[in-house]
């Protein structure tokens, strides 16, 4: 049973993925990119891991996309008149694709050892806390600078610079 | 839970490989954003899995950090973009290489 879910939610994610490459319109691949991440979520949830399950669905999807959307519709870029790159380069792009994909799961063939251990519920938010405000502690605060330092950040650049109305 | 943890691998593999792919084929800077956080999803997946899979919770921190990150990212590069826009009426990232030195 788990693993036709298995195989479910990543034939959807692999499929979507295909999608947000290959469709035209900017709008439907962010959509698409938004089932990626739901099925991404899924097998999350699949590995017991239920914190980042939630986590994930609130941050990319609810507020990643959301930036995308918005941008994506603020720049009415929702034509399907986008330049594509020659030919060769395309088959190129596959090419180096598929290559780099080859490599990647050649070079991680030998993992098979490593099997699930049943036990310890690491994934729920209570063990994950625990760590989260222990060990990793002042990671965590870095992050809470990181995150205000590339808030401004964003208010900088997009203020713009025509200063013509000073205020 | 009887999956092996190398479908977890192939399947990773796969996705950054199509995000790889997604940043070579497109020249819409919004794709590629989103190709990158394509590639992104599928190496805190794989860090899940074997965090899982090892009962070792230090990888599931990371991913929430890997996530905070992210977020950060995409803010600072839809910016960018948006200034972009203004100036040059276009997303094509081609445009940007009059920044080569």
């Amino acid at each position: 049973m788990t693993l036709y879910l298995f195989y479910f939610l990543s034939f959807v994610a692999i499929f979507s993925a295909l999608l947000v490459v290959f469709s035209k319109n900017p709008v439907y691949s962010v959509l698409y990119l938004i089932i990626t991440f739901f099925a991404i979520a899924g097998h999350y949830v699949l590995l017991n891991a239920q914190f980042l399950a939630a986590v994930h669905v609130i941050v990319y999807a609810g507020a990643i996309m959301v930036l995308f959307l918005y941008v994506i519709m603020l720049l009415n870029l929702n034509q399907e008149s986008e330049p594509h790159k020659s030919n060769l380069i395309k088959i190129a792009a596959v090419v180096c694709g598929g290559l780099l994909m080859t490599v990647l799961i050649g070079t991680l063939r030998g993992a098979s050892q490593v099997v699930h251990q049943p036990g310890k519920d690491i994934g729920l938010v209570k063990n994950l806390g625990k760590i989260l405000f222990t060990e990793f502690l002042f990671p965590f605060e870095v992050s809470s600078i990181l995150l205000l330092a590339a808030m401004v950040g964003v208010v900088m650049i997009g203020k713009g610079e025509d200063n013509s109305v000073n205020r | 839970m009887n999956i092996p943890i190398e479908y977890y691998i192939w399947l990773s593999a796969i996705l950054f490989g199509i995000g790889v792919l997604g940043v070579l084929y497109r020249r819409n800077a919004i794709i590629i954003f989103a190709c990158i956080e394509l590639m992104l999803n599928a190496v805190n997946l794989l860090m899940v899995a074997f965090s899982s899979y090892l009962n070792d919770a230090n990888g599931q921190v990371f991913v929430f950090f890997i996530m905070a990150v992210a977020a950060a990212e995409v803010a600072v590069g839809l910016a960018i973009l948006v200034m972009m826009y203004r100036n040059t009426k276009s997303v094509d990232i081609d445009i940007l290489n009059r920044l080569k030195g």
